[in-house]
């Protein structure tokens, strides 16, 4: 079998060349069912990261997972981005984060029964993208604490329950008040106040053996 | 390229000396503060020997690079200090699926950087060309590979390179295409040229070009850095160096392919690619052991 191309970090002048104009727009502004996610990511100094980019990767409301193409559609005439076509859910959006670190996208939810964005994370400084996920399975007012949360989302979710109880609050994107917008920060060291390091997924330890 | 690339001919930066100690990079006041005093090449250099000399006593070793890699300086506060959570095989994972492309997504022109603009970019004009693969060794087909690079003269169409080199009004940088049902990929650009940075004193990047792929699963995901063969930078690099089995360096430098050499044009770089990760089309790695 042939061995692996290692990770090289993204560096800092990909913003030319990766981000494009609706990356996070998954979805046609005003759409019904649309919902937005949105935070910030943080270093070890709590300091916010402004050459952050974020991709992230869902299944469809109804639980697909093959994706369509057409996220980076293009205008033949003009060759710029022609955004997303109103009828194709891709599953895929690709934000950088702004001089606060912050960043948004605009999709669908996820199916109740994984109600989770697969997000992928790479930055200058960081050598090997990292994976977590944010959970949107926590409608505003409907549970009494994160805990009840997190145990609600562990009954069902096989890798969310493989995380350490003590630390599933970082992958809970919260809800605002109107239930349609999520807040999930990213911290990628633990705060200098205490605040938790985010949890990584690590899915390559199912190595095959060499050979 | 129009809509996200800067107009290189547009920008009103300022060369000469005072532009050669401008910021090259955003780095955050914690960083700025650190770096105050840049330390010397000779202490990156024995820094990465140690990390290598231990990295070469851990029986389990990674092809890719550990995210805590102190002579790369910035990745002090950007790498979480918790081992990952290792997954559980869980074949409903969004993860072992990904993100699909297709024509719709990329134009002709995406693969020829030479001709982006009205003229022709100055540079030594190359090929690039190889082949993506999954771990089992099959072509990953139809799939969408980026690239982005400096010019000749080791400059980027990016407002935060402040190096004092020229940009090229006929050279963006930017390149996509889609792989064949062969897994094959080819790029048309010039060789970009090496450029400084600030991690420490002297520092210098090899000429690289910077490669984003995806695979059939979202776990394949990839982004790295493709060297030129024979490059004397290589060992002074903490970047490249941050991968610490010196094979799987050597897997990202591409070779000199004289048949790809198109006569009269342009010169041939042949660099295959191979994605890690499981993937919900692979076989079970449990199975293969
Ligand atoms: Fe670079």
């Amino acid at each position: 079998m042939p061995l692996p191309t290692p990770s090289q970090t993204v560096g800092p002048f990909y913003g030319y060349a990766l981000p494009f104009p609706g990356g996070g727009d998954l979805v046609p502004a005003g759409h019904p069912d649309a919902v937005t996610l949105h935070g910030r990511v943080l270093d070890g100094a709590g300091d916010p990261l402004p050459d952050a980019l974020l991709e992230t990767w869902q299944a469809a409301p109804d639980g697909g997972l093959a994706g369509r193409p057409g996220s980076l559609r293009r205008d033949p005439v003009t060759g710029g981005f022609a955004g997303r076509r109103g009828t194709d859910f891709t599953g895929f959006g690709r934000v950088a984060t702004d001089a606060d670190g912050h960043w948004e996208i605009r999709t669908l939810p996820p199916p109740a029964r994984a109600p989770y964005l697969a997000v992928c994370l790479f930055a200058r400084g960081l050598t090997h993208h990292l994976f977590t996920r944010a959970y949107l399975g926590v409608p505003a007012g409907e549970v009494a604490s994160d805990e009840v949360a997190a145990g609600e989302v562990a009954a069902g979710d096989a890798v969310f329950a493989a995380v350490p109880a003590d630390r599933r609050d970082t992958l809970l994107a919260r809800a605002v008040a109107d239930g349609r917008t999520y807040r999930f920060d990213i911290r990628i060291q633990e705060g200098p106040r205490g605040e938790k390091e985010t949890v990584f997924l690590d899915f390559l330890a199912a190595r095959p053996a060499a050979g | 390229m129009t809509t996200t690339a800067p107009d290189p001919a547009a920008s009103t930066t300022t060369h000469g000396p005072a532009a050669s100690t401008a910021t090259h990079e955003q780095a955050t006041a914690h960083e700025q503060a650190a770096a105050t005093a840049l330390p010397t090449q000779r202490r990156i250099s024995a820094e990465i020997a140690a990390a290598h000399e231990a990295a070469g006593r851990d029986p389990v070793r990674s092809p890719h690079p550990p995210r805590d890699f102190a002579p790369y300086r910035s990745s002090a506060l950007r790498h979480p200090r918790l081992p990952p959570v290792r997954v559980p095989a869980d074949p409903e994972a969004a993860e072992l699926y990904g993100p699909v492309f297709g024509r719709t997504d990329v134009t002709d022109l995406d693969a020829d950087l030479t001709r982006q603009h009205t003229g022709e970019p100055l540079g030594e004009r190359i090929t690039v060309a190889g082949r993506v693969l999954d771990r089992a060794g099959r072509p990953v087909a139809g799939q969408l590979v980026e690239i982005w690079q400096a010019n000749a003269s080791g400059r980027y169409a990016h407002q935060r390179d402040q190096h004092p080199a020229p940009l090229d009004p006929h050279f963006t940088g930017v390149g996509r295409c889609l792989t064949d049902r062969q897994g094959a990929y080819r790029f048309t650009t010039v060789k970009p040229g090496a450029y400084p940075w600030r991690n420490h004193e002297n520092a210098w990047r090899p000429a690289h070009i910077h490669f984003s792929l995806f695979g059939t699963a979202f776990t394949q995901r990839l982004v790295t850095q493709m060297y030129f063969p024979g490059d004397p930078l290589f060992p002074y690099d903490p970047i490249l160096q941050s991968v610490t089995d010196p094979a799987a360096r050597e897997r990202l430098v591409a070779t000199y392919d004289h048949g790809l050499s198109t006569p009269e044009w342009s010169l041939g770089y042949r660099w295959d690619i191979v994605l890690d990760g499981p993937a919900a089309t692979l076989p079970d790695p449990e199975e293969d052991r």
